[in-house]
């Protein structure tokens, strides 16, 4: 892979061009970076002593660690669906394949109230099966499973829909190859399968995480706002904010925009630093 | 993502040794309207205080907020309030009615109808109330934007519209069909009907929308005490409603966290002196004035007060049924006008 593409002739004039790039960085200036500015400026507009007074709180330090806690749980079990699904889509031919594409895209629809609903009609005290479960000790509904539950179900389409496509591209000939040469399906699928998906699926998983760690209204209605126990951070921004503590509330929204530049920090990095491999894939 | 996992397995190690650590510890969970967050954390404190001294035992009270009709629905839904302190008596009844967790005649066991403050509606407007709103009748006007939440989610939005109902049935003489029109327009001067209490003083006082906020007393007065004092006036109308927030033990949850005991003394615990100037403190009309800071009762108006129990409502269960139930009063005056 040394050669190297002629690069594409520019045939704009310099006019149009200085318009059109003029534009689209203020356009991102305004929706982007001056929200994202304010954020910090608010933060930090009381000083950082309270700044850390605010992220040190107990229940800050609580909603902090909930929200890492089911991000940590859902993103793998979305990874691992989203491989499976993926895999069994663009690989195989099923009855019911058309119906599962579309159900994978069903959250991408479906409102996130209503997705959390969902999980109220199934695991609330009205319920069968919630009594059920809260018999044998289990709390699912303003717990953390719950919680986990909602997110999993509105955070499932991103892996899966960054592979497909990948994969359907790639066709079926080198798992194929391998089989003819000999190898089991388990050594094709870690060979063979992921590392040519590798990218697709770091760029899912990442995707999948900042959406778990912002979700906000599907985790609402699970929640129950309990303080310090079922308080993720984005509802307990919204808590502080009610409360008149603007420099709290915008102390913890900067800890999750941190996180969200932090996830695409390291995506730019290993892009960078996998340039030649990301080529050779012919993905970004 | 690696780190990210380890941060979580780190986050799962704390909390579980936290819980170890804290085996000594009674936890209660106290399921509460919007506006009360700002007296129970104080309440909260004295509580526990006074708990670590009458038994040793450490009690920690985890509070949940939100419009009282909405917490109603998710303690029925199966979150396990061991108490539950909500803006009017008629959420708590849905609680006993739906769910079966309290017996119904929950309100008689405790003293003065289970509210051990009471609290009324008044107006907030900006300063030097520029649309001059003085009274109820100025809330129908054309040029005037009234803020209130909406009646089916939260507590103080039904006293507000069942306060605007009482002025209008002194002022229409029990004519119902002006009274109608008159609730009828506050509503069409609503841009915007948050699902709390909370949520709407935080539309008016830092979105700017609105040209008055009909408010619980005690969230004016906080509102006045958290923005400033030169930014807003508190008006006071020539009628309004007495606001009674009832408290209530909620058995069947608190049987099954064997809470009991402690949940019934912090209830109790409210009626105390203590707990009683801790109430008036935060802008909450003590039922047992003689316990509280006399310059905090000072800030009280006196106005004339209407009670649900008067004729004109007749009780939370009628007033509830007839004003604020599917295709009740308020569908009918509410909705035509939306479309």
């Amino acid at each position: 892979m040394s050669f190297s593409a002629p690069s594409p002739r520019v045939t704009e004039g310099p006019i149009t061009r200085a318009v059109l790039i003029g534009t689209a960085v203020l356009f991102l200036a305004v929706f982007l970076f001056v929200p994202l500015a304010g954020v910090f400026f608010e933060a930090f507009r009381r000083g950082i002593g309270v700044y850390l007074a605010a992220l040190t709180e107990p229940e800050a330090v609580s909603a902090i660690q909930l929200t890492l806690l089911v991000a940590g749980i859902s993103v793998p079990l979305n990874a691992v669906f989203g491989v499976a699904a993926a895999w069994s889509i663009a690989k195989f031919e099923f009855p019911g394949k058309a119906m599962l594409v579309t159900l994978i895209d069903l959250p991408f629809s479906v409102s996130p109230v209503v997705a959390g609903l969902v999980y109220v009609l199934l695991f609330g005290a009205g319920s069968v099966l919630g009594p059920a479960l809260e018999d044998m000790g289990i709390r699912v509904l303003f717990a953390v499973p719950g919680l986990v539950l909602a997110t999993v179900f509105v955070t499932l389409p991103f892996v899966a829909r960054e592979l497909i496509p990948l994969m359907q591209e790639q066709g079926t000939a080198s798992e194929e190859a391998a089989l003819s040469l000999g190898a089991g399906g388990w050594q094709t699928f870690w060979r063979v399968t992921l590392p040519s998906i590798r990218w697709a699926l770091l760029y899912g998983v990442l995707l999948c995480n900042a959406r778990a760690m912002g979700e906000f209204g599907a985790v609402s209605v699970v929640s129950g706002h309990i303080r310090g126990e079922t308080n993720t951070m984005p509802l307990y921004v919204e808590i502080l904010y009610n409360e008149y503590n603007f420099a709290a509330a915008f102390a913890v929204s900067s800890v999750l925009a941190l996180l969200a530049i932090l996830t695409l920090g390291l995506k730019g990095l290993l892009e960078w630093r996998f340039a030649g491999e990301l080529a050779a894939n012919r993905r970004h | 993502m690696h780190a990210l996992l380890k941060s979580a397995a780190a986050a799962l190690i704390l909390s579980a040794g936290a819980a170890a650590a804290h085996a000594q510890t009674v936890n209660l969970s106290n399921v509460s309207y919007d506006p009360t967050r700002e007296l129970y954390r104080e309440f909260n404190e004295a509580f526990a205080e006074h708990w670590r001294e009458e038994t040793g035992q450490r009690v920690n009270v985890r509070m949940s907020h939100g419009g009282s009709g909405r917490q109603a629905r998710t303690v029925i839904d199966g979150l396990r309030a061991d108490v539950v302190t909500l803006a009017l008596a008629a959420d708590i009844d849905v609680i006993a009615e739906r769910a079966g967790l309290l017996p119904a005649d929950w309100q008689s066991r405790l003293p003065h109808n289970s509210s051990p403050y009471t609290s009324t509606i008044v107006f907030l407007v900006r300063e030097g109330n520029p649309k001059a709103i003085l009274d109820w009748d100025d809330l129908a006007r054309d040029d005037v934007q009234v803020i209130t939440p909406n009646p089916k989610t939260s507590g103080g939005a039904r006293w507000n519209y069942l306060a605007a109902w009482a002025w209008a049935h002194r002022e229409f003489d029990g004519d119902e069909d002006r009274i109608r029109d008159y609730v009828g327009d506050i509503y069409r001067n609503a841009p915007v009907l948050d699902t709390a209490a909370r949520g709407s003083t935080i539309t008016f006082t830092q979105r700017r929308m609105g040209d008055v906020l009909l408010a619980w007393e005690n969230e004016a007065f906080l509102a006045l005490a958290e923005m400033g004092e030169g930014a807003f006036d508190i008006v006071v109308p020539s009628i309004s409603i007495l606001a009674e927030p009832p408290v209530a033990l909620v058995d069947a949850n608190a049987e099954r966290n064997r809470t009991t005991e402690v949940a019934q003394a912090y209830l109790d615990y409210l009626y105390s002196p203590t707990g009683q100037a801790l109430a008036a403190k935060h802008f909450y009309r003590p039922v047992s004035p003689e316990h509280a800071d006399p310059a905090h009762l000072e800030r009280f108006p006196e106005l004339d007060l209407v009670t649900i129990d008067d004729d004109i409502f007749g009780g939370w269960a009628r007033a509830q049924e007839h004003h604020f139930a599917d295709g009740g009063v308020f569908d009918q005056i509410y909705q035509p006008r939306r479309r």
